[in-house]
């Protein structure tokens, strides 16, 4: 739990860090209101850089919106995880770079911080780690009753020895964290599951959706890109897309540009809604909301990583995560002291006392 | 200060669950919208946060 608190204080500021750390070509500087480029050019652009290479997905930079990423693979069946991403230019379709990210200080943070570099195993591992911290500190809110039945709320003793000390310190943050802990601790066991979830909705909603494709053809020949985010944004009024993946992709079947659009609220913008266009036609094939254990992974990923508020909400999330820290920390002291001695915190805290009767029984 | 003696549960909880809700409000707020959302999620997160080390540096040995 330690390492994943450590790692995670870092992810809260990874664009920061990243800005800070590695330089990137700048889009050009546009007047707002200037037209997105002709996406058939950029995808044209894009794959001129990478000879040998087959776009898998379209992304639009969430957090710059002059830039785009063209996700590319070797082959269109090849694993997405081990993709290289493109970044363009979203007004001019101009190639910007394509910097290789596994070696930078966030990424593997990220990656320890998700699975250990072990993969969906390490994931479900760290999962279950999360799930016992939940427990953990369900626990820590049972027991904190019989600790403070004779302390008030936030009762610091600075004048007693260290281990009363820590023990209020754990007390207090543990108690006032309480929510926070959880929400952050159970919305990231969610996100372990993210592949499970995405498998799930592939092999249902896709599948029904695409259920008339199942014997047909791969279409030859692709239909315009440009043309199918365009029809897929016209189906949906009210949301602009998030990213396309192209057919055969583990996204999409393999006669269909799916088309993944979010709204413009903090809450809608995270809540994909797949419009599947048919790359044989260019006409819309279906559009459906996401089922409820999808949506669920969506609502819980800004709720992890505290980036849906601007700067003060991830310093907010970085200072809670300190303290989740402390009280980890403190929790360990606790639990090792009472492991070597063999006398309970509160035996302890009985005998070093000079003034109170003693606690426990 | 005056130690005050055994306390019931409701007593116990009474604080956290107001911090708890306190900080649950600012978890969704942010979610719902920008702007004026936003301001009252980080001033409810800011509760335990603020709360934590108010209770370290006022109780500090005397």
């Amino acid at each position: 739990m330690l390492l994943l608190c450590i790692t995670g204080l870092p992810l809260i500021f990874h664009e920061e860090i990243d800005d800070v750390l590695h330089s990137q070509v700048k889009p050009a500087e546009v007047p707002p209101g200037t037209p997105q480029a002709d996406l058939d050019k950029l995808l044209a652009n894009a794959m001129a850089q990478k000879v040998g290479h087959v776009p898998h997905f379209l992304i639009w930079d969430r957090d710059d919106p002059n830039a785009m990423f063209v996700s590319v693979g070797p082959t269109i069946t090849s694993n997405p995880v081990n993709n290289v991403l493109v970044r363009m230019d979203a007004h001019t379709g101009a190639y910007l770079d394509s910097p290789d990210v596994t070696g930078r200080f966030t990424y593997i943070m990220l990656k320890l911080h998700t699975d250990m570099f072990a993969g969906l195993p390490g994931k479900l591992f760290l999962g279950l780690m999360g799930i016992l911290m939940c427990i953990a500190i369900i626990s820590g809110i049972v027991v904190y009753a019989p600790s403070m039945r004779k302390l008030s709320f936030g009762t610091y003793r600075a004048g007693r020895t260290r281990v009363v000390r820590w023990l209020d310190v754990h007390n207090l943050a543990g108690i006032l964290l309480v929510a926070w802990t959880l929400v952050v601790g159970f919305t990231g066991v969610i996100n372990t599951w993210a592949d499970l979830v995405l498998k799930m909705w592939q092999f249902g909603q896709l599948a029904e959706m695409t259920a008339q494709y199942r014997d047909r053809a791969v279409p030859t020949h692709l239909t315009s890109l440009n043309a199918a985010v365009e029809v897929a944004a016209h189906a949906v009024p009210g949301t602009t897309p998030s990213f396309v993946a192209f057919p055969g992709t583990i996204f999409s079947s393999k006669s269909h540009y799916a088309v993944f659009l979010k709204g413009d609220t903090p809450l809608t913008s995270r809540l994909l809604k797949p419009a599947l266009i048919d790359a044989e036609t260019g006409k819309l094939t279906d559009t459906r909301d996401m089922p409820w254990y999808v949506t669920t992974l969506f609502v819980s990923q800004p709720l992890h990583f505290g980036d849906y508020g601007g700067m003060p909400l991830k310093i907010l999330w970085a200072l809670l995560d300190v303290i989740t820290i402390v009280i980890l920390v403190t929790g360990l002291y606790l639990w090792l002291r009472r492991r070597k001695t063999g006398v309970s915190v509160e035996r302890a805290i009985a005998q070093s006392s000079r003034d109170a009767p003693a606690m426990s029984s | 200060m005056k130690r005050p003696s055994h306390l019931t549960l409701g007593q116990i909880f009474a604080a956290p669950l107001v911090v708890a809700v306190i900080s649950s409000l600012g978890l969704v707020s942010a979610l719902v919208g920008d702007g004026l959302w936003d301001s009252l999620s980080w001033a409810a997160l800011a509760v335990p946060v603020f709360l934590y080390f108010l209770f370290l540096w006022w109780r500090k040995p005397r």
